[in-house]
């Protein structure tokens, strides 16, 4: 694909520059005219009912202007994910309820003329609680005598399986073949529960949101978000406040991860400031993103495989306890996802069966987090394909080769399951996996590693693993995107796109698709994105849409531009419009060789006859999905002794169809790889006895820094596909899949023993070897 | 209370609580590019150099500040005219949400004036301090030795 001029290219991010010299404004980054801040008071309680809630001593305090509480707030039942409408997930949240379901539940909001005050005045307001028994255990939840987190009043709205009474906030089943003939036919059984725990996002910008009236009456919301124009929507229809009266804009983010695409702050300072006519602010601390903001989802994953002798395998079976914490968001699609994103894979089994709950338990809420879903199954379905392929004598590598998913095959899967309805039939158009494994396992060296048992030190063993996985590029007919422009006269565009870069670079991606139709150079477009007023709708930064979906909307749009520009020069060089072509900022008659500028194009239009302005919009959405593909590779030393894990190598070979930006690309793969490598190795929530997470700060919750790196290597298998806007596919989400099975079949390959539950912390490592008698 | 505080090497007399810390006063008066990811020292975007030291200004009483010279991230380059390790991490896309990275390239600032040559694993310790989570460190890293060739070809 070397015809491209723009695409492909590693061009510079747009906004790297500002961002680098500090220039860029966040959302606390903007002055407010004397604004009230906000001040959350929370249950200490996992499981209480509020019985009475005196605020009179706060109020009395000077500079107290407002207390928000169940009493006198609207109680209207809604979700606080940011999804696509109605939402998928269970309306079973209240700005404040007076049933507090987590400890840190929010029970009371300040508003006060100085923070300090805000959280003085939160810690005088008298809760009495009625203590109700907690359910902390996922396995208990659906148990007859389990305490119920949720009334009768929450429901789905959407047709899917939905029962409070019994914790089940979603289910999902799905189905094909003939499951017992599939066991009957195997030589070889696995039954493995494998445990992937709570973990948080850790976008280093906390979460934030201001609200404040422009100067006819309306309500401008500026919110470190996602999905601009979900919040916009879901705060219109919480607080009954008209969505023509409310703009959301986003500003520059500070990474999201998933995060963000919840909307549980923007409905605080809009009730504030439409209230007492101020402006209002609130950021979350550190700890409160740690305890109080949104989660990934844990997960227990049974897997039960059958497989002939020679490794085929006849059946799976999976099963997914899903904790959703004390709040359904994302519950249902988050646990779609396990088997959506994941069973297609091997593609030739051809008897399979996959049940997901999710249940509420009384612990931190769970939400969308890079990865969504399939992160968690992964880890389970490619530990197991270790353990087929090793009992068969194949190498793994091989196995992955013969039995995944190849180009002009499909999965039943795709057809079967969707987001809360049935899926959409599609045919792999693309798919470059082989040359992931090859290249890979080149570059990792597995054959001179791979289950040699290297003793590198006394007592200290090399082993590596490898793990494949697929993700979506969008959610097929449900997600739109949409883009205008118009043109100025020196021939530059401004490019207007819902589309919401979080830090992801995906406003430069957009320049980069409309400079390759128009064929002129990135930076001649003015990219300004998801503000709700000035820009059209996207449904935002999730479900690794944005390339394929909103790109689109952006090739759509600048094809439609480029029409009318065509036809201005027409005019112009009384030509016929066939024969005209755009390049290198001019427009070419084929034939004659003539050609006008751009520049002249748009002063043609706007001042000298039959004028006009030359502009566009358009709007995409798709009705296929189309995976990317990843190998990833992981090199450890374990230490026999004590259960370290020392990650040496991690190699990362992904198709994400042709690269737009070969940098931005590989930015993503390593930005997902090494929070996968520290959610592997460190991340996990720990409670106490009363379910409160006790290690909410970065001293206690680890993250990697740049010292923890192993040596990295981030191969792009560029591939070509149709369906996407100049062949590409999505690379956001992926390479968040492969560090814990990588990891965990490599601590196998050296050690022989299987770490069911990760993150593989010395300690549990350790564990594990002592329970097989490989330590004493 | 009021203090002068000497930023980017200009005199600017402010006005802040005796409990304030210095992130926030900076912040509080304009300087904006000092970034607060945890307020406890731990993520590192609101370093700058105090007296030519690497400080977490999240961890400084601003009242100990006054009279001092604060650096932050627009006193090593600003936009019209970037530092070299701003315009290295922005070429080799080590800038993704840029919450972190005035934090980075401080710490990159303050490595580069003490030790011009560093290798890999000289930057990923001196990064040691700040988080990121966007990039994986590795163009990070990739861009600070970049700044780094060239500013020593450039003296």
């Amino acid at each position: 694909m070397d015809e491209f001029k723009t695409i492909g290219k590693s061009v510079e991010k747009i906004d790297s520059i500002s961002l680098a010299t500090g220039e860029e404004k966040y959302v606390d980054d903007f002055p407010l005219d004397n604004p009230l801040h906000l001040a959350l008071l929370y249950s200490p309680h996992a499981h209480a009912g509020i019985v009475r809630i005196d605020t009179t001593e706060a109020e009395s305090m000077e500079g107290v202007v407002s207390i928000l509480h169940h009493g006198n707030t609207p109680d209207k039942l809604h979700t606080t994910a940011g999804q696509g409408f109605p939402e998928p997930s269970p309306y079973d949240s209240r700005i404040f309820d007076k049933k507090m379901r987590f400890v840190g539940d929010r029970v009371a909001l300040v508003a006060a003329e100085t923070i300090e005050i805000a959280r003085e005045a939160a810690k005088k307001i008298e809760v009495e609680y009625k203590l109700l028994e907690p359910l902390f255990d996922s396995e208990r939840a659906m148990d007859a005598d389990a305490p119920r987190l949720h009334g009768d009043d929450a429901f789905a709205p959407i047709p899917v399986k939905y029962d409070p009474a019994h914790n089940l906030a979603a289910e999902v089943e799905m189905s094909f073949g003939d499951l017992e003939a599939g066991f009957r036919e195997a030589d070889l059984i696995f039954d493995n529960t494998f445990y992937t725990p709570y973990a948080s996002h850790c976008a280093i910008e906390p979460h934030a949101a201001f609200a404040r009236f422009d100067e006819r009456g309306r309500l401008v919301i500026y919110t470190a978000t996602q999905v601009p124009f979900h919040a916009r929507r879901i705060v219109g229809r919480t607080l009954d406040i008209p969505i023509g009266q409310i703009r959301v804009v986003k500003p520059r983010i500070g990474g999201g991860f998933g995060g963000k695409q919840e909307v549980f702050l923007e409905q605080l300072v809009a009730l504030v400031t439409w209230r007492t006519k101020r402006p209002s602010k609130i950021i979350l601390s550190r700890e409160e993103v740690f305890a109080n903001a949104r989660t990934r989802h844990p997960m227990r994953t049974r897997l039960k495989a059958g497989a002939k002798s020679d490794g085929e395998i006849t059946t799976i079976e999976l099963d997914c306890l899903m904790n959703t914490g004390a709040y359904g968001s994302h519950a249902l699609t988050v646990l779609s996802n396990a088997g959506a994103k994941v069973l297609p894979l091997l593609n030739k089994v051809k008897n399979v069966h996959f049940i997901g709950r999710s249940v509420y338990t009384n612990l931190p809420i769970g939400g969308a987090y890079r990865g969504y879903g399939a992160t968690q199954s992964y880890s389970a379905y490619n530990q197991t394909i270790d353990m087929v392929a090793r009992a068969a004598g194949v190498d793994l590598l091989e196995f992955f080769k013969k039995w995944t998913i190849k180009k002009g095959e499909t999965s039943e899967v795709f057809r079967v399951l969707g987001e809360g309805k049935e899926g959409v039939a599609q045919i792999i158009h693309s798919c470059k996996l082989d040359e992931c494994i090859d290249r890979g396992a080149e570059a990792i060296d597995w054959y001179a590693k791979r289950g040699r048992r290297i003793e590198v030190a006394p007592n200290i063993v090399k082993g590596v693993g490898v793990a494949c996985s697929m993700q979506g590029s969008g959610i097929p007919k449900v997600d739109m995107g949409a883009a205008s422009m118009k043109m100025n006269e020196d021939g530059s565009f401004n490019l207007y796109i819902g589309a919401t870069d979080i830090g992801t670079g995906s406003d430069t991606i957009m320049a980069q698709i409309a400079a390759e139709v128009l064929g002129i150079t990135p930076d001649r477009f003015i990219v300004l994105s998801s503000d709700t007023d000035l820009t059209p709708f996207d449904v935002g930064a999730y479900a690794s849409s944005t390339t394929y979906i909103s790109g689109q909307a952006v090739r759509k749009c600048a094809m439609k531009v480029a029409e009318q520009i065509k036809e201005v020069a027409a005019e112009m060089l009384d030509l016929p419009i066939e024969g005209l072509f755009l390049d290198n900022g001019r427009v070419i008659d084929d034939v004659s060789r003539k050609a006008v500028t751009l520049d002249d194009v748009c002063y043609y239009a706007f001042y000298t006859s039959n004028q006009r302005q030359i502009a566009a919009g358009a709007s995409h959405f798709a009705t296929e999905s189309p995976p990317p593909f990843i190998a990833q590779f992981a090199e450890v030393n374990v230490d026999i002794r004590t259960g370290r894990v020392e990650l040496i190598k991690f190699v990362s070979a992904v198709d994400c169809g042709q690269p737009l930006n070969p940098r931005l690309a590989e930015g993503q793969v390593e930005g997902a790889v090494v929070n996968g490598l520290s959610y592997a190795l460190w991340e996990e929530y720990i409670y106490d006895k009363n379910g409160r997470m006790t290690n909410p700060s970065f001293w206690d919750y680890k993250i990697y820094t740049a010292a923890d790196l192993p040596e990295m290597a981030t191969i792009i298998v560029g591939s070509y596909e149709e369906t996407g806007p100049f062949g590409a596919k999505s690379i956001g989400e992926i390479a968040i899949n492969g560090p814990i099975p990588a990891i965990g079949n490599a601590i196998f390959d050296a050690t022989g023993v299987r770490v069911f539950e990760a993150p593989y912390t010395s300690e549990r490592v350790w564990r594990r070897l002592k329970e097989e008698g490989v330590t004493d | 209370m009021r203090g002068e505080f000497r930023i980017n090497g200009a005199i600017k007399e402010c006005e802040f609580a005796p409990e304030a810390v210095l992130a926030q006063v900076l912040r509080d008066n304009g300087h904006t590019e000092v970034k607060i990811g945890c307020n406890r020292g731990e993520c590192g975007a609101c370093v700058i150099l105090l007296d030519g030291e690497l400080v977490n200004s999240c961890q400084v009483l601003a009242a100990t500040a006054t009279g001092r010279e604060i650096t932050t991230v627009k006193g090593v380059g600003n936009l019209h005219e970037p530092h070299p390790i701003q315009t290295a991490l922005a070429e080799t896309g080590a800038v993704q949400c840029g919450f972190c990275t005035p934090g980075m390239v401080l710490a990159a600032f303050y490595l580069l004036s003490r030790n011009p040559d560093p290798t890999e694993k000289e930057i990923a310790n001196a990064l040691d301090g700040n988080l990121c989570r966007c990039t994986g460190y590795v163009k990070i890293i990739e861009g600070i030795k970049l700044a780094a060739e060239r500013m020593r070809a450039n003296g």
